[in-house]
């Protein structure tokens, strides 16, 4: 049994945003991180692979650096892994990037009792989209907002998260699962993982690797293939800065309040 | 690779669409929000507007879609629709679409709405903008938004060709710091989900509900065709919070770290004197103070009520994202630099637990006096 997961090297927006002055994203003077949901994936493989023995493969497509992230979440135990990293790929949108991660994936080959995991969505580009778009070219059942995995045999048992409530789902392997925050608490490395992370397989697919598999062709790669483009982008502005009001008083509550209804907004 | 190309673009003139989701028979508001930007949109490229229902038993609820502004709605009825399933709902709309070959497809960006738009998206080999907050079809009003909406020179603006039909799509990325428009020119339909809360209802309109057309499309649906198999649908226990139907939102943040419990508390007093509801930052929901439905921001959800009141919110611009549209913002924070500050309409630098015991009582005292 192999457990696939799927993970993106992206910038900490969490902190300091830097924008190039056409309206880019400066992401050489941003740090890069794992993305979050992604870790979430990683974990739910791990915790698998305590249950069932499975091997657990991570992928990334990224450029080559990407390697850093790939080493740290073999030592958090992850088994092998790939990274996916061409020119061609470059500039693809998420139909593009699901065609060449499927032939990635088709690459490592899914088998009856095999899983392939990936993250919600990622915090650079908020899509959610890459996942289901993986699962739909490989021809696979998916499972999305997954907060809670039982494995029984060859049948998961998932709880899938709704605004509203949620819903159990049964999908039997293999299937592609992506997993949100409310599922688990990430482990850390260890530091036995460090120490292995070095010598366990790492593995470069690049286009040749993968070009004759159907998935890859000029048309449906990279950003000639993608079948969405950036029409403009552009920062919002800020918001005229407002009354600072002076105090924190009663008064200032009573000003404040005599604003409102003024206003009639109460 | 698919059947579609540039050569049939002119083929999907089957109108503008939008997938209407219902849960448990109920229809989500979103829908209503769709079919009303929908309508706008179908105007524009002088087409007509579709729902798209599927479920099952679900035929009653259909015209009340034509009250938005739809001119019909297909109605695909089936037991196996009767619970959202990715392969289900994925087949038969994807045959729909084939079939009747609309020129744009909306879904709400709801949990369901995300899991069927890549699904969908990539069967038909075609593109898909996520979680939109903004839809054009006509260039002129395209650029009137930018000169609202964004930073761009003047001179950038005016030179965008007129001529461009395509659905522009825009929405936030990287967190809310950049927004993007994109659009899909070589394939249809062009899809989008779009982020509930944020696209205007029309008002109802009996008349055009009694005159919405019913159309059921043939389709097949079997056992074989479900991959996954829901077994139970559990609402929340807990009435969760309508953050986005409220015409008042108090949001706490990291500021009452200090107590929590009261933090909370005063923020549901002044919530309840303004007739409001309860949200928070990512930090409060992420620290589980409170539940992930109270969260506001570009992970959460998209506000725009009359009095958004930020307790001890710094401003981060993930939570901007989800709040700066607001009516009007009253920000409390201890801090006078926080970024918060900078969008607020009205500023107190203060302590939020004795500033907010002084506004409820201030608020009562203003609301008595009317």
């Amino acid at each position: 049994m192999k457990i696939i997961v799927c993970v993106k090297q992206v910038p900490d927006t969490s902190g300091k945003v830097a924008v190039n002055p056409d309206g880019t994203l400066n992401r050489a003077s941003m740090a890069t991180i794992t993305n979050p949901d992604d870790l979430n994936a990683v974990e739910a493989a791990l915790v698998l692979k305590e249950q069932t023995g499975a091997e657990v493969i991570v992928i990334s497509m990224g450029p080559p650096p990407a390697e850093g992230m790939l080493r740290e979440i073999m030592a958090r135990g992850a088994d092998r892994a790939v990274l996916v990293s061409g020119r061609e790929f470059g500039g693809s949108d998420t139909y593009a990037t699901s065609q060449i991660l499927a032939a990635a994936i088709n690459k490592i080959g899914v088998e009856k009792e095999d899983i392939v995991m990936c993250g919600r969505q990622a915090i650079d580009g908020d899509t959610a989209q890459v996942g289901p778009q993986i699962a739909e070219k490989l021809g696979l059942p998916q499972v999305s907002y997954a907060a809670e995995i039982k494995k029984d045999g060859d049948t998961l048992t998932i709880k899938r998260v709704l605004e509203d409530g949620y819903m159990t789902v049964k999908v039997k392997t293999p299937c592609l699962i992506t997993c949100i925050k409310e599922l688990n608490e990430p482990r850390y490395m260890s530091v036995g993982g460090v120490f292995e992370c070095h010598s366990k397989p790492y593995e470069v697919f690049d286009y040749n690797t993968l070009k004759d598999d159907p998935l890859i062709d000029p048309s449906t790669i990279g950003l000639k293939g993608s079948p969405t483009n950036i029409f403009k982008s552009f920062t919002p502005p800020q918001k005229g800065v407002g009354m600072m009001l002076e105090g924190a008083d009663k008064a200032t509550c009573e000003k404040l309040a005599g604003i409102l209804a003024a206003k009639h907004l109460i | 690779m698919s059947i579609y190309n540039s050569a049939a673009i002119e083929e999907f003139n089957g109108g503008v669409w939008v997938f209407c989701e219902q849960r448990q028979g109920k229809m989500m508001p979103t829908s209503f929000e769709l079919i009303s930007e929908g309508r706008k949109l179908a105007d524009e490229l002088g087409s007509k507007l579709y729902g798209i229902l599927l479920g099952h038993n679900i035929e009653g609820i259909a015209k009340e879609l034509g009250g938005y502004g739809a001119d019909g709605v297909y109605v695909c009825d089936h037991p196996l629709l009767e619970n959202y399933t990715t392969d289900g709902y994925t087949k038969v709309i994807c045959d729909t679409i084939h079939e009747y070959k609309p020129e744009v497809l909306l879904i709400g960006a709801t949990n369901i709405g995300r899991d069927l738009g890549p699904r969908c998206a990539a069967r038909l080999h075609t593109g898909l903008c996520a979680d939109c907050t903004h839809l054009d079809i006509d260039v002129p009003k395209y650029k009137e938004f930018l000169r609202s909406a964004s930073t761009l020179a003047p001179e950038v603006i005016n030179a965008i060709k007129e001529d461009d039909r395509n659905l522009k799509m825009t929405r936030p990325a990287f967190g809310g710091h950049l927004m993007a428009t994109i659009i899909c020119p070589r394939f249809r339909p062009a899809m989008a989900t779009v982020r509930p809360g944020v696209m205007k209802k029309n008002a109802f309109d009996q008349a055009k509900a009694d005159a919405c057309e019913i159309i059921k499309p043939h389709f097949s649906l079997t056992e074989a065709d479900m991959k996954t198999q829901v077994t139970e649908v559990v609402k929340a226990a807990k009435k969760l919070v309508d953050l986005i139907g409220a015409d008042v939102v108090v949001s706490v943040g990291r500021g009452i770290s200090k107590d929590v419990n009261r933090g909370i508390q005063l923020a549901e007093e002044l919530a309840e004197v303004l007739g409001g509801v309860v949200g928070g930052s990512r930090a409060t929901i992420d620290s589980g103070w409170l539940s992930a439905d109270h969260q506001v921001g570009q992970t959460g959800k998209t506000v725009h009520p009359k009095i958004y009141i930020a307790l001890g919110i710094s401003g981060a611009i993930q939570h901007k994202a989800g709040m700066q549209d607001s009516e009007c913002i009253i920000a409390v924070n201890k801090n006078d630099t926080a970024p918060i500050f900078e969008i607020a309409d009205y500023g107190i630098c203060g302590d939020l637990f004795k500033v907010t015991p002084m506004l409820i009582e201030a608020i009562k005292a203003a609301k008595a006096a009317k």
